[in-house]
């Protein structure tokens, strides 16, 4: 019998490429079937199939599974707090971090420079913005990416020497991340704000913030944070734009050990109150918490997995295992979303920030689905987070096995972005976002969602290729 | 300029629902800016930024809740109020409207659909062959839609399928109904006993339909594509087709659709014949009935001649040719006579406007033999062929879904436009005394194919009452009392705007050929 007739006693599922109405006819008959979004092949989608000979394929294959090995392996915990110049590689009195693939002063978007002026402030370097846009043009200042030097910044993403920083390890590779303090919302650094509140809130953390937190983790020790991301995104957080849950935990984490210490108690309760009233405190612990994890990909030869994306406002930069410490580096696109009150679109700067760390390491947009208010920036229903999250599956190459979303059965959050996947199928992957103001020391004018420019993963294919083949 | 402001202390609601109802707010006319949110510091500051603030909102805490708007209008605050409230507990939409999930690949609905069994394509021939292919690679059967897909493709793909054991249906195969679900252009037919493998679309219809009006059923209907029994294909999947309908327990009798095939690809198929029990009728449309027979087959006169044959071989009964019609002589005659008595002297020629193929084929064969030199887009021979396939010459009769009408624009049967505009035209020649059409229904048939006839065929009739001339309007409706077009309804239109319909294709065409043999005295 051939499997013709084996056809015969099966009921027939259908897959329908073409002709929509031919499926719509099959749903009306109840059969069970699904309609493929086809599009046609693009010039770099038929570079794919250089790739597709089974000797490569299989090496691609081996490296890919490498690389999702590793990021499934990694345990990041926070081991301390320290400040940028003492503890983050390669930093100087003068070298100011940024996020997004590196740029150079005269490139940089107005919130990136109104964050350096605001740095420059803040270490007393200039006194005001005149001359801190003078100093910074002048050359004397070093400007790098934070992906540089193993630490990451949300919005802006500036790191001076004076500022107080996360420490966190990857406890299976020994490898460490760094982060600044989230200040809040309003008028931030991040968004590019230098007002004298602004350097004022910086002064606070490093005078007060930073030592109560300091003592506080020798008490506490390490805190584990794949249980608090796993916890947080079963309570409604995707870890990027929602962070209430995650606050909430590290919060629960870290509150007897700040009462412990031996700061008076105006002190703790300024430090606890700061945190409790900022929604996402704990985003700048996800997001080194993602580096770290992320780290430990560089550099596996014939692997086709993301381990950076990133924006410095100008431009979206990616990074792929098999080709090292090569940027890939395209135009940022503008954020879809929703505006606060008194602003609109006229007010936005094109995507930025290092924070879409979180959605390389398969959380934030890509865990859309458990966290359906986020959705709703863009308009969507719970149903849509759904799909957000589902097509994320086809960008990937694994599943989370720490990281799981209740309402889609507990299936893992979508893992390990594959830059073959995101040519061949033209889903690009889906970053939520915060929305700074395209004008310096303004600050967020909304959050919605994103995508990295098609651009950075043709140019990584096209690199790939050359360097594997 | 007012400011108004409502709070609600202790009262949280999610802040981002809030800055949609913001959104909203802000577009009623009266309200000049506006924040709806909790107290955080950020809210506050929005409030400070907008002159939305007071002494009240300074002191708010995040756990409670406020509306502060500007508006001209003193009296705006309680019809914001209420729009506010009204956006707070607007019921959630149970049914959910997010459409279903569609992934971009294959490859991706293959993961989703692990159970998948089979791939419908229809996507531009250019790319077709490659998803069929990967499609076969994954073991999935292939009905394959499209065409412009070239011959070495098309013997690859069956290779791949013939090697595999899975169905290559096409390419350019319109019709099959696997497991009783019609697959793109087919008819709800009862389920039965008659296995049918067909080459053609519309005569595979046209033969189910029948089988279903006569009380007959289909076990599987296989289509193969018209190329499939060319020499260079060689029948693979007619021959595949034709085996797995062997092997089937369901099935009794066996039909093979086709147009005239090669003659060394016949010659396979029917010694295939031999191997089986089973009563096969090979309906070669026009092909050598004596060469069949001698295989042990049964042959036809006509696609409905077949259909009658395979509904009286399962059910054991004897069979004969059927070369008449399923209503007495007397009442064809009254037909006849009636239309011949309306029709003047000097309308004599057919206008025949098909939109399937087969259909088309089949009528012309039929007035072929009787001597009539019907002139067409795919003519019998070719000093036949019409010199503009866009005018009729003569006795006419055209394929509405062929290549010369369809390049770029949806096939007849799916929007009927190419007939709209064809028909007006045949009613202005004088010497024109029938037009002939079929009415396709079934799945992926416009949902209303009389209907999009009707005003221009009474327009017409009107055009040619009005020179002292009478429109005949012969129809035929191919399709069951299960498909979705309500064939009833249908019928119905057609038959009170004078269109005489008849059972079967056959049948509307030897109706025309008496009339037309009355008017040319033949």
């Amino acid at each position: 019998m051939t499997a013709i007739n084996k056809l015969f006693s099966k009921k027939l599922i259908v897959i329908n490429l073409g002709l929509e109405s031919f499926q719509k006819d099959l749903k009306e008959q109840k059969v069970k079937s699904m309609h493929v979004n086809w599009r046609p092949p693009t010039e770099a989608s038929m570079k794919l199939s250089s790739l597709e000979s089974e000797n490569i394929s299989e090496k691609i294959e081996i490296a890919n599974k490498q690389a999702l090995d590793k990021l499934l392996a990694a345990e990041p915990i926070i081991v301390g707090i320290g400040t940028a110049g003492n503890d983050i590689p390669g930093m100087t009195k003068k070298t100011i971090l940024h996020a997004g693939p590196p740029i150079s002063w005269a490139d940089m978007c107005e919130p990136l420079k109104g964050a350096i002026v605001g740095g420059l402030i803040y270490e007393k370097l200039v006194t005001n913005e005149d001359e801190g846009r003078k100093l910074a043009a002048s050359g004397e200042i070093i400007f790098d990416s934070c992906h540089h030097h193993s630490t990451v910044g949300p919005m802006a993403g500036v790191v001076t020497s004076s500022m107080p920083v996360w420490i966190l390890q990857n406890k299976t590779f020994g490898n460490f991340a760094y982060c600044t303090f989230n200040e809040g919302l309003g008028k931030v650094l991040r968004f590019g704000a230098f007002s004298p509140e602004v350097i004022d809130r910086l002064n606070w953390m490093e005078k007060v913030l930073a030592p109560v937190l300091i003592e506080a983790m020798e008490i506490k020790g390490v805190v584990d944070l794949k249980t608090i991301i796993a916890q947080s995104l079963q309570m409604g957080d995707e870890c990027h734009n929602r962070n209430k849950a995650g606050t909430s935990l590290l919060f629960r984490e870290l509150a007897t050990c700040i009462v412990k210490t031996k700061f008076s108690n105006d002190e703790k309760a300024e430090v606890l109150t700061f945190i409790d009233k900022n929604d996402h405190f704990f985003l700048n612990i996800s997001m080194p918490a993602c580096k770290c994890s992320l780290d430990p990909l560089k550099d596996i030869p014939n692997s086709t997995v993301v381990y950076t994306m990133s924006r410095n406002g100008t431009n979206f930069g990616i990074r792929i295992a098999g080709t090292g410490d090569e940027w890939f580096t395209a135009p940022c696109e503008l954020v879809e979303g929703l505006y606060f009150p008194g602003f609109d679109e006229k007010d936005a700067n094109p995507d930025i920030g290092d924070s879409c760390i979180t959605e390389t390491a398969g959380i934030g947009g890509f865990a859309m689905a458990t966290a359906p208010a986020i959705v709703q920036f863009v308009g969507g229903t719970p149903k849509d987070a759904i799909n957000y999250t589902t097509s994320m599956y086809e960008i990937t190459c694994g599943e989370n096995n720490a990281f799981k979303i209740p309402n889609i059965n507990f299936r893992g959050t979508p893992t390990g972005i594959d830059i073959r996947k995101v040519i061949e199928t033209r889903i690009l992957p889906i970053i939520n976002t915060g929305i700074a103001c395209n004008r310096a020391g303004v600050g967020q004018v909304g959050a919605g969602v994103v995508h990295p420019p098609m651009k950075c993963f043709e140019d990584a294919l096209t690199s790939f290729i050359k360097k594997t083949i | 300029m007012n400011l108004c402001v409502d709070i609600r202390k202790n009262t949280y609601y999610d802040s981002v629902a809030l800055m949609l109802i913001t959104k909203e707010i802000k577009k009623m006319p009266s309200v000049k800016e506006v924040i709806v949110g909790m107290g955080t510091d950020l809210n506050k500051e929005l409030t400070e930024n907008l002159s939305l603030s007071n002494d009240e909102i300074k002191g708010l805490t995040p756990n409670d809740f406020f509306i502060a708007a500007t508006s001209d209008d003193e009296n705006s605050l309680e019809i914001i109020v209420k729009k506010v409230d009204e956006l707070l507990n607007a019921k959630a939409d149970f049914d959910d409207s997010a459409p279903e999930y569609k992934p971009t690949t294959l490859s991706a609905a293959i993961n989703h659909l692990e159970e998948a069994n089979m791939a419908i394509i229809s996507l531009p021939g250019k790319y077709a062959a490659y998803e069929a292919k990967k499609a076969l690679n994954n073991n999935l059967h292939v009905m394959l839609f499209s065409d412009n897909i070239t011959v070495e493709e098309e013997i690859e793909l069956k290779e791949i399928g013939r090697d595999k054991g899975l169905l290559v249906m096409g390419p350019d195969c319109g019709t099959a109904i696997i497991n009783g679900v019609p697959l793109c252009f087919a008819n709800v037919v009862r389920r039965g006993d008659i296995g049918v493998v067909g080459a053609s679309g519309t005569g595979t219809q046209e033969i189910t339909v029948i089988i279903d009006k006569m009380g007959g059923g289909v076990s599987q209907v296989i289509g193969t594509g018209g190329r499939d029994l060319k020499s260079a294909v060689g029948g693979i999947m007619m021959i595949e087709g034709f085996k797995a309908l062997i092997d089937d327990e369901d099935t009794k009798v066996i039909v093979l659709i086709s147009k005239p095939p090669a003659p060394e690809v016949a010659e396979k198929i029917l010694n295939m014949v031999k191997s089986t029990n089973k009563p096969v009728i090979a309906s070669f449309i026009g092909g050598d009935r004596i060469e069949i027979e001698k295989h042990g087959a049964y042959s036809s006169v006509d696609l409905e001649d077949a259909a009658r044959k395979a509904v009286l071989l399962s059910e054991g009964k004897k069979i004969e040719d059927f070369t008449g019609f399923t209503i007495s002589d007397k009442e064809i005659d009254v037909i006849v006579q009636g239309e011949c008595k309306k029709i003047s002297k000097g309308q004599k020629y057919l206008r025949a406007l098909y939109t399937g193929g087969t259909l088309a084929d089949e009528a012309m064969k039929m007035l072929g033999k009787k001597g009539y030199r019907i002139y067409s887009n795919i003519p019998l021979s070719p000093e036949l062929r019409l010199s503009n396939v866009h005018k009729s010459f003569e006795h006419t009769c055209v394929d509405l879904g062929d290549d010369d009408f369809t390049l770029g624009k949806p096939h007849p049967m799916i929007d009927p436009v190419a007939r709209v505009e064809r028909l007006p035209k045949e009613a202005l020649d004088d010497e024109v005394a029938i037009v002939l059409m079929d009415f396709v229904i079934g799945y992926g048939s416009n949902i209303d194919p009389a209907g999009e006839m009707l005003e221009t065929i009474i327009n017409a009739k009107k055009e040619m009452e009005k020179r002292n001339k009478y429109l005949c309007v012969i129809g035929y409706i191919c399709g069951t009392e299960g498909d979705p077009q309500n064939y009833k309804s249908q019928s119905e239109k057609l038959e009170k705007e004078g269109v005489i319909l008849m059972p079967s294709n056959a049948q509307a065409v030897k109706l025309t050929s008496l009339i037309l043999g009355k008017l040319n005295k033949i």
